[in-house]
C-alpha cells in the first residue's frame, strides 16, 4: 500500500477557448479537480467518452501540459513545470504511447533511429551502446534483428504499436501512460498487444496508466479503475468494486451501453426479439 | 426468393505488382427483414463485398461472381442508369465515417432532401414533411430548426444519425451498415444500434452490418458470416455461432475477446493464422502475408 508511484491531489486544468475581437473569451474546464495514487507496478485505467478530458490528464502526467492548479508526485518528487521546467530525469521517468501507431511514427525516420532517439537526447551512451539496446529491445517487444533499419510503412499497425511502446520504455521509465493504445487494432492483434505489455509489465515492473474506452479491455487489464465524465472522476476503485458495484448512474449507463457477447444475454435478446414478432 | 443473393462472389484489384485478390468466392443470402452480420478483421473483404453489390469499387477492380441477385433482378445486367434507380432506393448503405460522409458545404436538410429529389415524385412541400419527419424518426431534437445546420454543427453520433436519415429516405428494402459504430463512444454506440435495429424492425427491411466487433455482432445479428482474408471462414446463425463456433478461427476470435480471457494471457489468432496459411498454401493464387 505504501508504495505509491504517482500520486495526484485536486488536478485541474482550464482552457482559454474563443474569444475574437469583440467576444470575451470563454473557459472550458477540462479535468476538474481529479486524485489518484497508482503503485508501482500496477494499472490504473481511466475510462470515459470523448471530450471527457482523459486525454487532458494524460497530457499534465506526461509534462506536455502545465496543471491549472493541483498537484502531481511521481516517486515523491513534485512535477511543477510551470515553475522550475523540465529537467532530464523527470521526463526519463514518464514516457506515453499514443493511440493511432500510423502518426506517432516519423515516416522517414528509421526503425532503429527512432528508438535510440530517446537514448541520444537523454543519456550519454555511445552510438555502439545505443544500438545495441536498440536491437536488445527490439527482441523484448516481439519483432527482430532485421527490422531494425526499415521504415514505418513497412510494418502493419500492430507492429507499429510495438515500436510505439518500445520507444517508450527505451528509457526505462518508471511511468508509462497508454492513450488507447489498442483502439485502433484488430482483435486478434490487439490481444498480442494486451500480451506484450503485461509481459513488460511482468519483466520491468512497469507501472501503467491505461486510458481507454473499452470496457472489456479495462477489466482484462486493470487493477483500479477511474471513470472519468466532463472532466470528474465519478468513480475510482479497484476493478472488482467498480465493476462488481459501480456507485456512480454514469458508471452504470456506461456499462447497460457496453455490448455483450456471451450466450446468455444473446438468447434474451432473441427471445425479446421473437416475442416481439409473435 | 431471397432478398438479396450472392454466389461465388470474387474481386481482384490491378495494382502494380500484379492482380490483387480481395475476396475469393463468397456467398451471402439475405432475406426480408433480416440482419446478416459479416465479421472480420480487416483484410478480410468484408466491406469489398458490399461495395460490389453497390457498384462503388474503383475502375482497377474486377468483380465475377455467378449470381448477383436483388429481388430476383440481376445486379450486373443493369445499365448505369438502371442501377442509380435502384441503389439509393431500394438499397442503402452507411458508412463508418458520419463527419467523413456527409458534405460539408450542405446543409443537412439539403443533403436529406437530395435523395428524396432524385427518387420520390413528392413536391418541395412534402419533400419538407418527410425530411423533418426523418429527422424525428432517427432522434434529433428539434427537426425544424436542425434542417438549416451543416455537418459540422453536429456531432458525430448526430451526423450518424442524420446519414441514417438519407439511407432510410426511400424506405429502402436492404440497408448495409458498414461499421456504423465504429468512430463512436459506447453509449453514442448504443443508441446507434438501437436505433437500427428499431427501423429494420418497423419496416421490414432487411440489414447487413459489416462489424469488426463481437459486441455489436452479438446484440443485432440473426444471422452471421464470418471471414479471413477475403475467404468465408463460417455462417450460423448468431446463436450457434457463439455458443458452438465449428471453424476454429471463429473460436480464436471468440477466445480473443478480453472478456472470455479465462487465464494471465490472452490467447491469440496468430498460431491459427499460421495453421490456416500453411494449409492453404496450395490454393492461394495471392501471396498474402499472414498478419503479425
Amino acid at each position: 500500500m505504501s508504495d505509491v508511484i504517482l500520486k495526484v491531489r485536486d488536478l485541474k486544468r482550464d482552457y482559454q477557448i474563443g474569444g475574437g475581437l469583440f467576444s470575451a473569451p470563454r473557459l472550458l474546464h477540462a479535468v476538474k479537480g481529479v486524485s489518484f495514487d497508482v503503485e508501482r507496478g500496477t494499472t490504473l485505467a481511466v475510462v470515459g467518452e470523448s471530450g471527457c478530458g482523459k486525454s487532458t490528464l494524460a497530457r499534465m502526467l506526461t509534462m506536455i501540459d502545465a496543471p491549472t492548479s493541483g498537484s502531481i508526485e511521481i516517486d515523491g518528487t513534485p512535477i511543477d513545470i510551470t515553475r522550475h521546467g523540465i529537467t532530464r530525469e523527470m521526463r526519463q521517468a514518464v514516457q506515453i504511447v499514443f493511440q493511432n501507431p500510423y502518426g506517432s511514427l516519423n515516416p522517414r525516420q528509421k526503425i532503429g533511429a527512432v528508438l535510440e532517439e530517446p537514448l541520444l537526447l537523454n543519456t550519454s551512451m555511445s552510438a555502439a551502446e545505443r544500438r545495441d539496446a536498440a536491437l536488445a529491445m527490439l527482441e523484448k517487444v516481439g519483432l527482430k534483428p532485421e527490422h531494425y533499419g526499415r521504415y514505418p510503412h513497412m510494418f502493419s499497425g500492430g507492429q507499429r504499436q510495438r515500436v510505439a511502446i518500445a520507444r517508450a520504455i527505451m528509457l526505462r521509465p518508471r511511468l508509462l501512460v497508454l492513450d488507447e493504445p489498442v483502439s485502433a487494432l484488430d482483435l486478434s492483434v490487439q490481444a498480442q498487444i494486451l500480451n506484450l505489455l503485461a509481459d513488460l509489465q511482468d519483466e520491468f515492473g512497469l507501472t501503467y496508466v491505461f486510458i481507454s474506452h473499452d470496457l472489456s479491455v479495462v477489466r482484462y487489464i486493470a487493477d483500479k479503475v477511474m471513470v472519468m465524465y466532463f472532466g470528474e472522476a465519478v468513480e475510482y476503485g479497484t476493478r472488482d468494486e467498480v465493476f462488481g458495484n459501480p456507485q456512480h448512474a454514469y458508471t452504470r449507463t456506461l456499462f447497460a451501453a457496453t455490448p455483450k457477447a456471451d450466450v446468455a444475454s444473446i438468447r434474451a435478446r432473441l427471445e425479446k426479439k421473437s416475442a416481439a414478432a409473435g | 426468393m431471397s432478398l438479396l443473393e450472392i454466389r461465388n462472389l470474387s474481386v481482384e484489384f490491378d495494382t502494380a505488382s500484379g492482380p490483387f485478390r480481395a475476396l475469393a468466392g463468397v456467398d451471402y443470402t439475405v432475406e426480408a427483414g433480416e440482419v446478416l452480420a459479416i465479421v472480420g478483421e480487416s483484410g478480410s473483404g468484408k466491406s469489398v463485398a458490399m461495395l460490389a453489390v453497390m457498384g462503388l469499387l474503383p475502375d482497377t477492380a474486377t468483380v465475377t461472381a455467378e449470381r448477383m441477385s436483388f429481388e430476383g433482378t440481376d445486379l450486373r445486367s443493369l445499365s448505369a442508369a438502371q442501377r442509380r434507380k435502384v441503389i439509393g432506393k431500394d438499397i442503402a448503405m452507411i458508412f463508418q465515417e458520419p463527419i467523413a460522409s456527409l458534405n460539408p458545404c450542405f446543409t443537412v436538410g439539403f443533403q436529406l432532401d437530395e435523395a428524396l429529389k432524385t427518387h420520390t415524385t413528392l413536391n418541395r412541400r412534402q419533400r419538407r414533411d418527410r425530411v423533418i419527419e426523418l429527422l424525428t424518426a432517427v432522434g434529433i431534437p428539434e427537426p425544424e430548426r436542425r434542417i438549416g445546420a451543416f455537418p459540422h454543427q453536429m456531432s458525430g453520433g448526430q451526423c450518424q444519425r442524420v446519414m441514417i436519415a438519407i439511407a432510410t429516405a426511400c424506405n429502402p428494402k436492404l440497408l448495409i451498415a458498414d461499421e456504423p459504430t465504429t468512430a463512436l463512444d459506447v453509449t453514442i454506440q448504443k443508441q446507434i444500434l438501437d436505433l437500427l435495429t428499431r427501423l429494420q424492425r418497423d419496416h421490414g427491411m432487411g440489414l447487413i452490418m459489416i462489424t469488426h466487433d463481437m459486441g455489436v455482432v452479438a446484440e443485432t445479428a440473426d444471422r452471421v458470416v464470418v471471414q479471413y482474408q477475403g475467404r468465408q471462414m463460417e455462417t450460423a446463425d448468431v446463436l450457434t455461432l457463439f455458443e458452438n463456433p465449428s471453424h476454429p478461427y471463429t473460436r480464436a476470435l471468440l477466445s480473443a475477446l478480453p472478456e472470455n480471457a479465462t487465464g494471465d494471457r490472452l490467447p491469440t489468432v496468430a498460431d491459427f493464422a499460421r495453421d490456416f496459411a500453411r494449409e492453404t498454401q496450395a490454393g492461394t493464387d495471392s501471396g498474402r502475408e499472414a498478419r503479425p
